[in-house]
This record gives C-alpha cells, sequence and structure tokens, in this order.
C-alpha cells in the first residue's frame, strides 16, 4: 500500500476547476486510488462529487492510497498537482 | 421615487443596468406519480447510467464552445454527471426496484442534501446538481431539457438559481440582464455574469412572483430591480446602452469632470496582465502587483537571480509607469510548500503577511534585494509595499528596510482595522498606504470572506467600513501622502466617487472594471465626490449608504 499527504495549493482550495484536474488525472492513473482527509473516511479519488465533499481548502492536507504496480509513482504526480495551484487569477484578493 | 410595491432588492453582482420583460426558466420535468414495476433491472439500471453519461456528453460538448470560464465550470459540471461512484448509487437503486427516473431523482436529491448541508461554496454547487437531475430525469421521461426560454424578444432571466449549463451560452444580444432568487456573490450566476459582462442580481427574493412578461429595469451596479411600464422598456434600455457606450468612449487618465487626477491603476499577477498597455494613453500604472507567481508550487525559494529576472521583466514591461509591488503574500492561510509554514487553527489570524518575516527574515530580504536590484538596473518607479501590518513598528521596520536598499518608497497595506486606527502615525514612518478593502472588511465585521452566507457583512458599504477608509484617507490628506485602495470597493463605479471624495488619490482594479470607474469620475466634480462621501459617511447602514448615493447621482 502506498501512502502520500499532500498540501492543497490551489487558492480556493481542491474545488472547480483544480478538482476537476485531480479527479481526471486520479481516473488516468492506472491504478485505484483513494483521497481523503488524515482524520476522515477515504472517497474514491475519481468521484468528482466525494472529492467535493472533502471541502479541503487551501494549505489542508489530504491523504492519498493506492495500491498495486504503479502506485507509488502515480501518488507522486498526483501529489505534484495536488501542491499546485490551478486558480485562475483573482479578479481583486487585495 | 419608485414605488416601493414594485421594486425588489438582491445582491448586486454584475454591474450595468438593463431593461425587458422578464422570462423564468424553464422548469424542471416532473416525476409522474406512479413508480410503476420494472421487467429488466439490469437494463434499466443500464438505461439510468446512460442517462447520466447522456448529460455529461451534453455538458462537454457545451464547454468545447464556451468562454474559458464558462467551460471550465461545465467540464467540473460533467464530471459530477459521470461520478462512478454516483453512477454505482444509481444502478444500486433500480437493482432494488426502483424505475430509472426515480433512482437518478433520489440519488441526486441526496448528493444534494450533502451538499446543503455542507454549505458554503458547497451549497452554492448544490444548483449543479439540480440541473444534473432535472436533465437526466427529463432525459429518461423523453421530455425537453429544461433551459433557458427563447421568446424572440430580448429579455430579463429570471430563475430560481442558475446552473453553468444554463448561463454558458447565453445569448447577450437577447439576455439584457439575469436575476435570481437564491445565490450568492460567488455562485456562477456572478462569475459568469461578470464574465459576459450581463448585468445581474442574485439573492432577489419576490422575484419568481412576477409573471413571465412584466417589465422591469433590473440595475446591476445597486442591487435594484424595479417594474416598469411596457412602454418605458425602450426608452430605459437604450438609455443603458448609451451609458455603457459612453463608458467606453472615456479615454485617458483617470480625473474629475474639474481635472482632480485621480491615478485608476491595474491589479496585476505576471506580465502577461500588462498585454496590451504600451501606448495606451489610459495606462497609469500597476496599483497591485501580486508578487507571488514567482514562488507558487515551488519546494525552495527561487534563487536571487531568478527573482532579479523576473523582476527587470516586469518593471521593464511598464513602459516607465508606476508600480506599486507588494511583497510576498502567503501563510497558513496561503501555504507556499517552500516556506513549510505548521497548519494553525485560525490561519486568517495567523502568521500570514508580513509576520512570515518574524520567522523566516531571509525570504522578504531576498525578495527586496532583488526588487532594488531590479529596479536599479531599469530606472523604473518602483513602490514596494507590505501586506498585513499591524502596527507602526511592523510598518517602521519595514521602511527602514526598504529605504536602507536605495527604494525610495515604502508603504504598507491597510486590512487590518489597527491599521486604520493608526494611519496617521503609520504615515509618519511610511511614504503611502494602500487600502486592501476585501480583507479589511473580514477583519472589521468579523466574516469569513469565504463565506457567502454572510455577503452582506462583506459588503464595502457597510458605514464601519467606510469609516477606516475616511480615516485613513484624511490622514493621508494631512500627511500630503498617497493612500490608495486595491480591494473590490475600488471597481464598484458608484463607490469610486464616494472614496476619492474621502481623499483617496488612486484606485487600483482588474483591467475589466476600469472603464466604468473612468467613467463615473469623468462626470463629477471633485466638490460633488466630496458630498457622496459626506452622503454616504452619514447612512446608518450599507443599503442606505448606496441608495443615498445612488440617488443623488442619478
Amino acid at each position: 500500500m502506498a501512502r502520500r499527504e499532500a498540501t492543497i495549493g490551489s487558492r480556493v482550495g481542491l474545488h472547480a476547476r483544480p478538482a476537476a484536474i485531480f479527479v481526471q488525472a486520479s481516473a488516468a492513473a492506472g491504478v485505484p486510488v483513494k483521497v481523503g482527509k488524515p482524520d476522515g473516511k477515504l472517497v474514491d479519488a475519481r468521484s468528482m462529487l466525494g472529492v467535493l465533499a472533502l471541502g479541503a481548502r487551501n494549505g489542508d492536507t489530504v491523504v492519498l492510497e493506492a495500491e498495486g504496480d504503479g502506485a507509488e509513482a502515480a501518488l507522486d504526480s498526483l501529489v505534484a498537482l495536488l501542491q499546485q495551484d490551478h486558480d485562475e487569477p483573482a479578479a481583486a484578493d487585495a | 421615487m419608485p414605488d416601493l410595491a414594485t421594486a425588489l432588492s438582491g445582491i448586486a453582482v454584475s454591474p450595468g443596468t438593463g431593461a425587458g420583460p422578464v422570462f423564468c426558466l424553464a422548469p424542471p420535468p416532473a416525476l409522474p406519480a406512479q413508480d410503476g414495476p420494472v421487467d429488466d433491472l439490469t437494463a434499466e439500471a443500464s438505461r439510468a447510467v446512460a442517462a447520466l453519461e447522456q448529460v455529461a456528453a451534453d455538458l462537454e460538448r457545451r464547454a468545447a464552445t464556451a468562454t474559458s470560464t464558462a467551460a471550465d465550470v461545465l467540464q467540473a459540471q460533467a464530471l459530477m454527471a459521470r461520478d462512478p461512484v454516483l453512477a454505482e448509487s444509481v444502478a444500486g437503486r433500480v437493482l432494488e426496484g426502483a424505475g430509472a427516473p426515480w433512482a437518478v431523482d433520489a440519488a441526486l436529491r441526496e448528493q444534494q442534501a450533502v451538499f446543503t448541508d455542507l454549505g458554503g461554496y458547497l451549497g452554492e454547487r448544490a444548483a449543479d446538481l439540480d440541473d444534473i437531475r432535472a436533465r437526466a430525469v427529463a432525459v429518461l421521461l423523453g421530455l425537453a431539457m429544461p433551459g433557458v426560454p427563447s421568446p424572440g424578444v430580448p429579455f430579463v432571466l429570471v430563475a430560481d438559481d442558475l446552473a453553468p449549463a444554463d448561463t454558458a451560452q447565453l445569448d447577450r444580444s437577447q439576455v439584457r440582464a439575469l436575476v435570481t432568487a437564491r445565490g450568492g456573490p460567488t455562485s456562477h450566476t456572478a462569475i459568469l455574469a461578470r464574465a459576459l459582462g450581463i448585468p445581474a442580481v442574485v439573492c432577489c427574493r419576490g422575484i419568481l412572483d412576477l409573471a413571465d412578461g412584466t417589465s422591469v429595469l433590473v440595475d446591476g451596479t445597486t442591487g435594484q430591480v424595479r417594474q416598469i411600464r411596457e412602454d418605458e422598456v425602450a426608452g430605459a434600455q437604450a438609455e443603458a446602452d448609451a451609458a455603457r457606450l459612453a463608458q467606453a468612449a472615456v479615454a485617458g487618465p483617470g480625473r474629475t469632470a474639474d481635472g482632480h487626477p485621480v491615478k485608476l491603476l491595474r491589479n496585476v499577477g505576471s506580465v502577461e496582465d500588462l498585454a496590451g498597455t504600451a501606448g495606451d494613453e489610459s495606462f497609469e500604472g500597476v496599483g497591485l502587483f501580486r508578487s507571488e507567481f514567482l514562488y507558487l508550487g515551488r519546494t525552495s525559494a527561487p534563487s536571487a537571480q531568478e527573482q532579479e529576472a523576473a523582476y527587470v521583466e516586469m518593471f521593464e514591461a511598464m513602459g516607465g509607469a508606476k508600480i506599486v509591488l507588494r511583497t510576498l503574500d502567503a501563510g497558513a492561510d496561503k501555504p507556499l510548500p517552500f516556506l513549510d509554514m505548521e497548519a494553525e487553527d485560525n490561519p486568517a489570524l495567523g502568521v500570514r503577511g508580513l509576520r512570515v518575516a518574524r520567522r523566516r527574515p531571509e525570504v522578504l530580504a531576498d525578495q527586496l534585494g532583488a526588487v532594488a536590484r531590479a529596479a536599479e538596473r531599469t530606472g523604473a518607479d518602483v513602490w514596494v509595499m507590505a501586506p498585513m501590518v499591524s502596527t507602526v513598528e511592523e510598518a517602521a521596520a519595514f521602511a527602514e528596510q526598504v529605504h536602507a536598499l536605495g527604494l525610495p518608497r515604502a508603504g504598507v497595506m491597510v486590512e487590518v482595522p489597527a491599521a486604520a486606527l493608526q494611519a496617521a502615525r503609520i504615515l509618519e514612518v511610511v511614504d503611502f498606504l494602500s487600502i486592501g478593502t476585501n480583507d479589511l472588511s473580514q477583519y472589521t465585521l468579523a466574516t469569513d470572506r469565504m463565506n457567502g452566507e454572510l455577503a452582506d457583512l462583506l459588503d464595502p458599504w457597510q458605514p464601519a467600513l467606510l469609516q477606516l477608509l475616511a480615516m485613513c484617507a484624511a490622514a493621508g490628506r494631512e500627511a500630503g501622502k498617497s493612500v490608495s485602495i486595491c480591494g473590490e470597493a475600488a471597481a464598484d463605479p458608484l463607490l469610486a466617487p464616494v472614496l476619492v471624495g474621502m481623499g483617496i488619490t488612486s484606485l487600483s482594479m482588474s483591467a475589466a472594471s476600469l472603464p466604468a470607474v473612468r467613467a463615473a469620475m469623468a462626470t463629477r466634480t471633485l466638490e460633488s465626490c466630496e458630498n457622496l462621501a459626506r452622503l454616504a459617511l452619514a447612512a446608518r447602514d450599507a443599503t442606505s449608504a448606496r441608495a443615498a448615493v445612488a440617488e443623488r447621482s442619478a
């Protein structure tokens, strides 16, 4: 079992566009991936509804788990993805 | 005076006015009363999942032809419709005996309840699920997909709430304004209406009571929706169109009707945001350059050389115009991996902005060093300010550090009420102030910026916020130093003259908001701005402040 932690890098959190990018990458990962809050239940990382319902905000830590061939590499790339900022520039964030 | 019985009001989310008959979004399909017996459970389950897939494919098709903002939203919604866990839940319900439309309906309602309970951003996404449910049920019942009406004349679109699929392909020439009964400032209706330039009002109670065809005038700047006579529509719309054209025609540096200069600057995040400014006579500079772009997604700090090169590129693109650089604004609420900040229980009140320099002074020192070298190499007019300053000592230490590097202009952002209350003393040690009204509202009204439910408390017209702004402006006048605003308040064409009347010297906003503010300034003398400021400050609540200024401005 491979396991990683990631800090959400997108400013709006794991919502909307950042969530869509993550869910699509998880579906393409080649191994089943689960994601969740460190103290909560893990959900299927391909599930947009499950990922959104985590309500993970910018700066929150999430846990990723996967099993099988290529699980380590798949998780490394998903962690990198989560830690990037995928938001559009905010209109005014002062 | 509008008849109060025929005037409704909501939250203004996309500026401008539009007039026309209202037409309500086609209602969602109703489920038949009886849940009939299903013969082939497996086939029925496949039929249910296929309907969701058809809805997802339809959303993706719309995404392909929509603008980029709308496309992102539709793509996210398509992924919800195609969710494998949702498909399992629907199939499971069919295998337990529910017909496909009922299974889809129940599974999505359950998910919707989860989102609604979670509230905030997810509460607003509940409308996306409602839309998927209505579409999938329509597919299964062989009905037309619910959606935007096409009455054949330009109209005002009314809905309980709009889903991205409804708003993404709105025809700007047919839809003059949007009004929804629900929704908040971060709802799709708000985001997309602004992107499309359609005036919009959300959270407008009573709007659904108007019969289709009733004529209204929608003011997306004040949030008012007023019933008008049918024969008044053409005139009101012509006025709105003329106002839009007149705004676009006002060019040149910002100034009042009597020539008092008000610098109108841009908020930018990278050199790409300066595209098209070379040779633009209206471009006066940058009032907020967010310097975070260099640090995002990094696990180690960018080198001094890399920082210097990036700033040189940015400063050269300014073409001699002023640029106000905000030093790194990060912290527990906006974490950057290389800073390795530990999580905090209350990040908005924790180690963020300038406070990070208490722990990692070298990060700020390196950044200021790179800025100073780039400024020297390019000869650009660079002003530097620190975010999240709360005390005079913090301001003095920052200014001393900036000046020691040979940078002549050091300022601070006013985002914390403590800094606003101390504005006069802070101005004794710095060269300028820039007020971030979004954070200043959040801290003054003790309201999380992400909480749509409390949006009214974050209204920039709140008397407490206006008072703090007036204090800063008065301190600036007294000291003869520049006090600018770079939050959302600066972009409100009704509020901008009030701010200038208080003594604010420059306003900074996104490029899209500039024309309306430039035009608003050009039609008023400084004296009338001062009168508007007195009116706004005399009001006891946000709504009456806005209404008093709107009435006098008309």
